[in-house]
């Protein structure tokens, strides 16, 4: 029996009175990559979000049901930030702050009280490694990340979550406005950040999804249709929608 | 297709037109009062004033315009800045933040002798401040405090919301956030309502002489009166003392503003490059 990092239990959502997620209870494996799949609309980003209360900050989001991590009820036990700090995020959107490169990846650190100089060197130099981007970005720490490509701009962000040493790192379409080399990155990072983080990534692409994760869920209008092994979803799926969507069947 | 041609030629022909409207107004106004004035401008005129003595030079009256603007800026920039970010960043859309921007909309369209008589009342008279760069510069904060909050508002509105996830989604507190992200990059927006804000001070007759005054000393403390440069102009044409000087101070008016406004755009472009 493996060991559940994230237990989401009856979790419904509302925006306003649109209810967006409905009755999802999901198992999220610690040290393994969980893909969501599903159509656009689907709830992917919502279900995302909840995962480190995102949600908050959107007006008249209504939440019930529980989300457990390492048996802690996020939404009552843990503060935000703590949770944060655990749970990091990439977005759809690379979303490097206009900063310099340094000052990018420290930010979360420096945030959660990191002063020291030498310390915030290592920490800067050890997360851009991780995200594979070290040699990119050794020469130019000082300068603007903004002068990046894409591609460059979506690992320092990567490198920026993994500064304050998460848990869990949830990311939503991160390769979804980069090009296929620039996105084969990505994917080969993910496969060596399982070792250490549990990742939750949302994805448009059967084949990424097929490549990088172990387990798949694919959402359909707010349900949960089904969750499985990624090689038994892919190959063999329960539900004949799943099936019907995974093949391109899907109206 | 001839038809076309011709209203796009007729529209170009009235862009370019109304351009150079604007532009030769503009250009015809300056090279008139500067010339009419600069040969008036001596370095006695700049430097040299006795006391009560309106025929001399405006040199108080050059230190009461930047002590004015400078006070007003002071207290009027902290506080529209505050107002903006809550604003934006803390109100939540409803019945209050409708009810402070059709405040601030309203305040923004009232003739600005209307604040004078205000301050007259208030700050001269109620609060015992007479007539002083103080009571002048409060006036002038209330005036141009519009200006400031809806031009920062607009600038915080223009920070992207992925900023704002990617900063809250590493677990920064929302005050860092918006100390670190969001008002760094509306640093140009804020910038831009401070030269605004500096302009219309700098403008400002009737509400200046009801609450600063118009007396021809050096302000030695913020409780001094003191009349500032346009104030003085008016006086000068009103009272047909001497048009020379007249034009002569409006020549420094001009320069002070385009002084300040070259400064001000030096820096906004400094802060630019600093952030992209
Ligand atoms: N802030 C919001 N207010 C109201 N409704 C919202 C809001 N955000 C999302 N929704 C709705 O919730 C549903 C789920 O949206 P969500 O963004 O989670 O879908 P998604 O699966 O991520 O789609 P995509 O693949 O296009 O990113 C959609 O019907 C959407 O219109
Ligand atoms: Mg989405």
């Amino acid at each position: 029996m493996n060991n559940m990092k994230i237990t989401v239990k009856d979790l419904n959502l509302y925006y306003g009175d649109f209810q967006a997620l409905k009755n999802i209870n999901i198992d999220i494996e610690e040290r393994k990559i969980t893909a969501l799949i599903g159509p656009s609309g689907c709830g992917k980003s919502t279900f995302i979000k909840t995962l480190n209360r995102m949600n908050d900050l959107i007006e008249g989001v209504k939440i019930d049901g529980n989300v457990m991590l390492d048996g802690e009820d996020i939404y009552k036990d843990v503060d935000v930030i703590k949770l944060r700090k655990r749970v990091g995020m990439v977005f759809q959107k690379p979303n490097p702050f206009p900063m310099s490169v340094y000052d990018n990846v420290a930010y979360g650190p420096r945030s959660h009280g990191v002063k020291k100089k030498s310390i915030l060197d290592e920490i800067v130099e050890k997360s851009l490694r991780s995200a594979a981007i070290w040699d990119e970005a050794k020469d130019r720490l000082k300068k603007n990340a903004l002068g990046f490509s894409g591609g460059q701009q979506q690992r320092l962000c990567i490198a920026r979550a993994l500064a304050v040493e998460p848990e869990v790192l949830l990311m939503d379409e991160p390769t979804s406005a980069l090009d296929p080399i620039a996105t084969g990155r990505i994917e080969e990072l993910t496969e060596d950040l399982k070792k250490e983080y549990t990742i939750v990534i949302v994805t448009h692409s059967m084949q990424q999804a097929g490549r990088i994760s172990d387990k798949t869920a694919f959402f359909l209008l707010g349900d949960l249709i089904e969750m499985g092994d990624t090689k038994k979803i892919f190959s063999n799926p329960d539900d004949k929608r799943t099936e019907d969507y995974i093949t391109g069947r899907f109206g | 297709m001839k038809k076309r041609n011709l209203s796009d030629n007729f529209m170009k022909l009235f862009i370019i037109l109304s351009s150079i409207i604007t532009l030769g107004t503009m250009i015809w106004i300056l090279i008139y009062v500067i010339s009419n004035g600069i040969a008036h401008v001596s370095w006695e005129f700049l430097t040299e004033f006795q006391e009560g003595q309106i025929e001399g030079g405006i040199f108080p009256y050059i230190i009461s315009t930047l002590y004015i603007i400078f006070i007003t800026i002071l207290i009027a920039t902290p506080i529209g800045i505050f107002s903006a970010i809550y604003l934006v960043e803390y109100a939540k859309p409803g019945k209050i933040v409708r009810i402070i921007r059709f405040a601030t909309e309203s305040l923004a369209g009232i003739p600005s002798i209307v604040f004078g008589l205000f301050g007259l009342i208030f700050f001269v008279t109620m609060l015992g401040f007479r007539w002083s760069m103080l009571s002048g510069a409060l006036t002038l904060s209330i005036m141009v405090l519009p200006t400031v909050v809806r031009t920062t508002e607009e600038s915080l509105k223009a920070v992207p919301n992925i900023y704002r996830e990617g900063s809250l989604g590493l677990g920064a507190s929302k005050l860092r956030t918006i100390r670190k992200v969001i008002l760094p990059s509306a640093l140009p927006g804020i910038l831009t309502a401070v030269i605004l804000s500096i302009g219309r001070i700098i403008g400002e007759t009737a509400a200046v002489f009801l609450t600063a005054g118009t007396a021809k000393a050096l302000p030695k403390s913020i409780m001094d009166g003191g009349r500032t440069l346009s104030v003085h102009m008016y006086y000068l044409a009103k009272e047909g003392i001497s048009m020379d000087k007249a034009y002569a101070t409006a020549t420094v008016l001009i320069l002070v503003v385009i002084v300040i406004n070259f400064i001000a755009n030096k820096l906004a472009s400094r802060l630019n490059k600093k952030n992209s």
